[in-house]
């Protein structure tokens, strides 16, 4: 079950290079250069019609690219049509052949090739994805769970260079989906195949993903492992999409070695030189970010015991909601409108409600700087423009 | 009082056997007249039991010769039409061209013409250019009409067939022709059967325009009307039920298979 003949050579590597698609006057992949590591869990996230699905396509040859090449190991495929590249797909809805049974679902890749026996190995790919008991159902017969591992089995029987999965957990219940993102981990893990795996969904992405690129309108914001994206957001686009960030709108007092002094609202606020992305001149703009997790609470009456070097805001609780392992609330502060605190509920302090007035305080090195010439909102629910706000970034 | 009640509580088992006897009727009466011994030339009044007919179904000069040019006209217009007529549905899910819209709404024009009327103008087609009516002429007439038909039973299916399939079998190392042999085909199927069947029966009954375009050849329906001027021989009784009885017999093995496959597979 490790990986087959060739692609054990460095030549596993998928590389796109320039690769553009459009449709008409319609740019949906911007030229775009993406290399996935042999062997890794690659995701490509974004929300939907950013040119995540169709970056895939392009790699599986379903769609062809306007401009651009695609190269699997040493070979170009750019040329090649879908049946003749070493690459296999997990559609979205599957896409299970509903004429034909299980077993000869998962064969079909095997036939088509010519491979006269299959029995061996339909049968331990079965057992892999655990539907052994069901190889002479029709696909209509099974769950949806069932039915995505089908599609799985089906695309990994042919050991493909790549295996691509278009949002094959898209349809599933969150319980399921949970289940599965595991199962897939696991199945990756034990075939050592390189996986590219298309998502709108963040939180699938960080679980499963060795290397996340995130994607809006047409083009890579960033490309990075799921903690980095987390913890170093280049873009607003990023840090809305991957978990939430409160941002300040601070003016650079001094940069001096490893630290940047902002200032915001009276107060000062220190910026790690290595977290910024923005050009830090001073009297410049820079957008300051903190996620809701990092930032410690404490109420007014006790200011004074928060210890030195640590950034601090005031402000006035307007809401909160409580949710079991933690407490949100949202804090209006002169710096900033609704600002999101999430706090552990391991002592709660009962004057924390709304209208009581706080310091919010963290650690200086959990602040990142982004550049502020772009909207706040980009890649945040309900922001109607991922796709626009992608465009002001540009 | 508890008729009334009863009849409340089973109203539509009712309505429902009734229908099934005004739709069942016509048949069984073919039947019963297939083995009747009448008096004069014509079968329309019971009078004795017996199987002559059915002894001699060919007995009558030239049932049997139209039975089998109706056969053999049904069979080529279905092969005709449900070639044709996949292509077209195909056509007209799959491809964007120019004239798709009016192509999709043209086809249905041979449905909607009064038969006789279009009888009538194939007639003036045919003379008009000099073909000789017979076989051939029939045949490019049932062709034409059954077509429509077959298109509509077609698409129905390619339309609901999600495309993403067939990517997927040519993800899976199937080439055009095996994608469509193996993927396409089997799953347009059904509507491709029904379409033919829907053609198979159009061709073989129909009489409107196969009389206009037959010249001096004699199909099984013309033989029919034909012989009711002069008295109806009861073989045509004995054609009829037999036609029945092998559809019904199609219909029960298709459905056990169907069951048997099922059954197997749960």
């Amino acid at each position: 079950m490790k990986t087959t003949d060739g692609t054990t050579t460095a030549g596993g590597d998928v590389r796109l290079t320039g690769i553009t698609k459009s449709y008409g006057d319609f740019t949906a992949v911007h030229p775009l250069d993406l290399t996935v590591p042999q062997g890794s869990f690659f995701a490509l996230l974004g929300a939907s019609g950013c040119g995540k699905t169709t970056t895939l396509r392009m790699i599986a040859g379903l769609e062809e690219p306007t401009a651009g090449t695609v190269h699997l190991g040493d070979q170009d495929v750019t040329a090649l049509p879908p049946y003749k590249r070493p690459v296999n797909t997990v559609f979205q809805s599957y896409a299970l052949f509903p004429h034909l049974d299980i077993y000869e679902n998962v064969a079909f890749g095997l036939r088509r090739r010519g491979i006269k026996s299959v029995k061996k190995q339909v049968e331990e790919m079965l057992e892999l994805v655990q539907l052994g008991e069901q190889a002479r159902k029709k696909p209509h017969q099974l769950s949806g769970g069932q039915q995505q591992r089908v599609a799985v089995a089906r695309a990994l029987i042919n050991h493909p260079k790549v295996l691509l999965l278009d949002e094959p957990l898209g349809a599933l219940d969150l319980k399921l989906r949970r289940q599965m993102q595991l199962e897939l981990k696991r199945i990756q893990t034990e075939v050592g195949i390189t996986f590219v795996h298309v998502t709108h969904d963040q939180e699938e992405a960080m679980t499963m993903a060795d290397c996340v690129a995130v994607m809006n309108a047409g083009r890579v914001e960033q490309l990075g492992t799921p903690a980095d994206l987390y913890e170093n957001p280049r873009t607003t686009f990023v840090a809305n999409f991957l978990g939430t960030s409160n941002f300040i709108e601070a003016e650079v007092d001094s940069a001096s070695g490893s630290q940047i002094v902002l200032k915001a609202g009276g107060g000062k606020l220190v910026l790690p030189e290595a977290r910024n992305s923005a050009p830090a001149r001073t009297g410049g703009k820079v957008l300051l970010g903190v996620r809701p997790e990092k930032i410690s609470l404490t109420h007014a009456d006790e200011a004074g015991e928060i210890p030195e070097g640590r950034n601090r805001i005031t402000g006035r609780i307007a809401h909160s909601s409580f949710i079991g392992v933690s407490t949100q609330y949202v804090i209006d502060s002169p710096v900033c409108t609704a600002f999101e605190v999430y706090v552990q509920n391991i002592d709660r302090d009962p004057r924390l409600v709304p209208g009581a007035e706080v310091v919010l305080h963290w650690n200086p090195d959990h602040t990142f700087g982004l550049d502020a010439a772009q909207s706040l909102l980009a890649g945040t629910v309900g922001s109607a423009g991922v796709g626009t706000a992608g465009e002001e970034v540009a | 009082m508890a008729f009334v009640t009863w009849f409340k509580r089973n109203v539509v088992v009712v309505a429902g056997l009734l229908t099934l006897a005004y739709l069942l009727l016509p048949n069984v009466v073919v039947t019963v007249f297939s083995f009747n011994r009448p008096k004069g030339r014509f079968n329309y009044e019971w009078q004795q039991f017996s199987t002559d007919a059915w002894r001699d179904p060919c007995g009558v000069s030239g049932l049997c010769e139209s039975l089998g040019l109706s056969l053999q006209l049904a069979f080529w217009a279905t092969l005709g039409a449900t070639l044709l007529g996949t292509m077209i549905a195909f056509a007209l899910v799959r491809y964007r061209f120019r004239a798709r819209g009016a192509v999709n709404s043209l086809i249905f024009l041979p449905m909607a013409m009064p038969e006789v009327v279009m009888a009538a103008s194939l007639l003036t087609l045919f003379l008009n250019m000099g073909a000789e009516l017979g076989f051939w002429t029939i045949l490019i007439a049932h062709i034409m009409f059954c077509l429509s038909f077959v298109v509509v039973a077609v698409k129905a299916r390619v339309m609901s067939m999600d495309p993403r399939l067939e990517q997927a079998a040519q993800d899976l190392y199937a080439g055009p022709a095996q994608t469509f042999l193996r993927v396409t085909l089997p799953i347009a199927a059904p509507g491709i059967a029904a379409g033919a069947l829907l053609a198979f029966a159009l061709s073989f009954d129909d009489f409107i325009i196969t009389n206009f375009t037959a010249g001096s050849t004699v199909t099984f329906p013309m033989f029919v009307w034909g012989s009711a001027q002069r008295g109806t021989p009861v073989q045509i009784n004995v054609i009829g039920t037999a036609m029945f009885v092998v559809a019904v017999l199609l219909v029960l093995v298709s459905m056990a298979v169907g069951n048997r496959r099922r059954r197997q597979k749960a």
